[in-house]
């Protein structure tokens, strides 16, 4: 079933680190205020690892299309609403320089039930992995630095 | 007026510019694909398969046809997230 468009949602870009469950605290606490029918809401974080493809890492630096980046996920969220019955979502993803153990970004979803809450969120995260534009470089212990080549299908079993 | 073509990630580093841009009226051919306009800033043929496409910020396809005003932007796959 198609379910309703522009629903209500907030996009954030930004350039330092952030708590990812202190955004969405602040944000259920203003954009979900006195309400009561949403029986679900699931979110995701990732954070940066200090490995990848068998080397230590040091840092990364994600750059972004900044033009292209929130029409992106707007269209996502748009996506993501006609096929799930979902209320509110909230995007916060980092750009610029990223160390061990932060945040790279967030997405959370609220409805009324959990089946479209899990649903819809896995799918915005995976439509951002692979279409939102933005790149990481990665900084080595090594003292190289390398492009990451593409991210991987996060359906396929690790 | 004119095209504007941007870069980005390891596309923008090895063309060694963020940004090109390409004035219609220079040119002798009426019509501008996405195509030719690759061809044009990188000499370059063909457009790898490793290369995204977006128009005014839309993905799209090597054979859409430009006009005057539109931004074109070449990009690596994407690795956010």
């Amino acid at each position: 079933m198609a379910e309703q468009l522009n629903i209500p949602r907030e996009i954030r870009i930004i350039e330092s680190l952030f708590d990812p469950f202190q955004l969405q605290k602040e944000y259920q606490a203003s954009s979900l205020k006195e309400r009561t029918d949403y029986g679900a809401m699931v979110s995701f974080i990732g954070n940066m690892r200090d490995f990848n493809e068998g080397d230590i890492v040091s840092s990364m630096e994600l750059e972004h299309y900044p033009a292209m980046t929130q029409k992106k996920l707007d269209k996502i969220v748009d996506q993501a609403s006609e096929q799930w019955a979902i209320q509110n979502v909230f995007i916060v993803h980092r750009v610029g320089k990223i160390f061990p153990g932060e945040p790279i970004m967030m997405v959370a979803v609220w409805s009324a039930h959990r089946a479209a809450a899990f649903d819809a969120c896995r799918f915005l995260m995976e439509e951002l992995k692979h279409r939102a534009p933005f790149w990481k470089k990665e900084q080595l212990v090594s003292g190289d630095s390398r492009w990451v080549d593409k991210n991987t299908d996060g359906y396929s079993k690790p | 007026m004119s095209i504007k073509i941007v870069y980005f990630a390891s596309l923008r580093e090895t063309m060694g510019r963020a940004s090109d841009s390409i004035n219609l009226a220079n040119l002798d051919q009426t019509t501008l694909s996405v195509q030719d306009a690759w061809t044009q800033v990188t000499g370059l043929d063909e457009i790898s398969t490793d290369v995204l496409i977006a128009v005014n910020q839309e993905y799209t396809s090597a054979d859409m046809l430009l006009k005057e005003g539109d931004e074109v932007a070449f990009f690596p796959p994407v690795t956010g997230g």
